[in-house]
């Protein structure tokens, strides 16, 4: 499932929700981006998104995601507009028998959203504001699934 | 065509969105932000560095040599930073 929305969510409620009436659940794994002030140079983060693309990206990225695993369940839920130090922006959360499909989908889904779907943060904070700079580490993290899956075929 | 801007793109084109006709010369998205560039300095300074702008066709991420024909909103933006 995917959700893009301006407010907040709760990470227990929506890992409830998740295995709300199954019990062929074994394992989930749940990851939460949140907002950091590096060192009080933050006061404040805007996301900006491309609210026709951002959907149908987050729905790709499921699909493969649950195209390579077991996956039972999964979940996006990503955040846009202002947000503070310590605030919430994204939760990635999947379900499966066993928890290494788990693990591996809930990491695949955020290595492939940080370099695929179309958000843009933008820092403001004591010195101004400036977008912030897509990190060269998420498209080797990203590349790293690509070889998994050439190697596999 | 609908040409749509985001993030610092936009914020140096000064446009969010626009609807534009195109010289028949202009068959790829890179030729698209090269002729993008003869707009006038706000639009030279956005495509100044095309290498570091990423496009989509139609809410699809594509490279710059991809061609246009058919194709109903163009959108340009920085390297997504999401997560």
């Amino acid at each position: 499932m995917i959700r893009v929305q301006e407010e907040d969510f709760d990470l227990g409620a929506e890992v409830a929700l998740l295995k709300e009436g199954r019990t062929d659940i074994g394992a989930i794994v749940a990851f939460l981006g949140t907002v950091r002030d590096r060192g009080g140079a933050v006061e404040e983060m805007t996301l900006e998104h491309y609210p026709a693309m951002t959907e149908a990206e987050l729905a790709r990225i499921e699909a493969e995601a649950n195209a390579r695993w077991p996956l039972q369940a999964s979940l996006i839920i990503h955040r846009y507009g202002t947000l503070k130090p310590g605030d919430n922006i994204v939760l990635v959360a999947t379900a499966s028998e066993h928890r290494d499909a788990a693990f591996a989908a809930a990491e695949f889904l955020i290595d492939y959203l940080k370099t695929g779907a179309p958000f843009w943060k933008r820092e403001s904070g004591p010195e101004g504001h400036r977008w912030v700079e897509a990190d060269a580490r998420d498209e080797g993290a990203y590349a790293r699934w690509k070889t998994t899956k050439d190697a596999a075929e | 065509m609908r040409l749509l801007y985001f993030a610092w793109v936009k914020e140096k084109t000064g446009v969010a969105a626009e609807e534009v006709e195109l010289p028949p010369s202009v068959t790829t998205v890179g030729e698209l932000m090269d002729w993008l560039k003869t707009r006038g300095p706000e639009f030279a300074d956005a495509f100044a560095r095309t290498d570091v702008v990423r496009a989509a066709i139609d809410q699809t991420h594509v490279r710059h040599d991809a061609r246009l024909a058919g194709a109903y909103e163009i959108a340009f933006f920085p390297p997504v930073t999401g997560g």
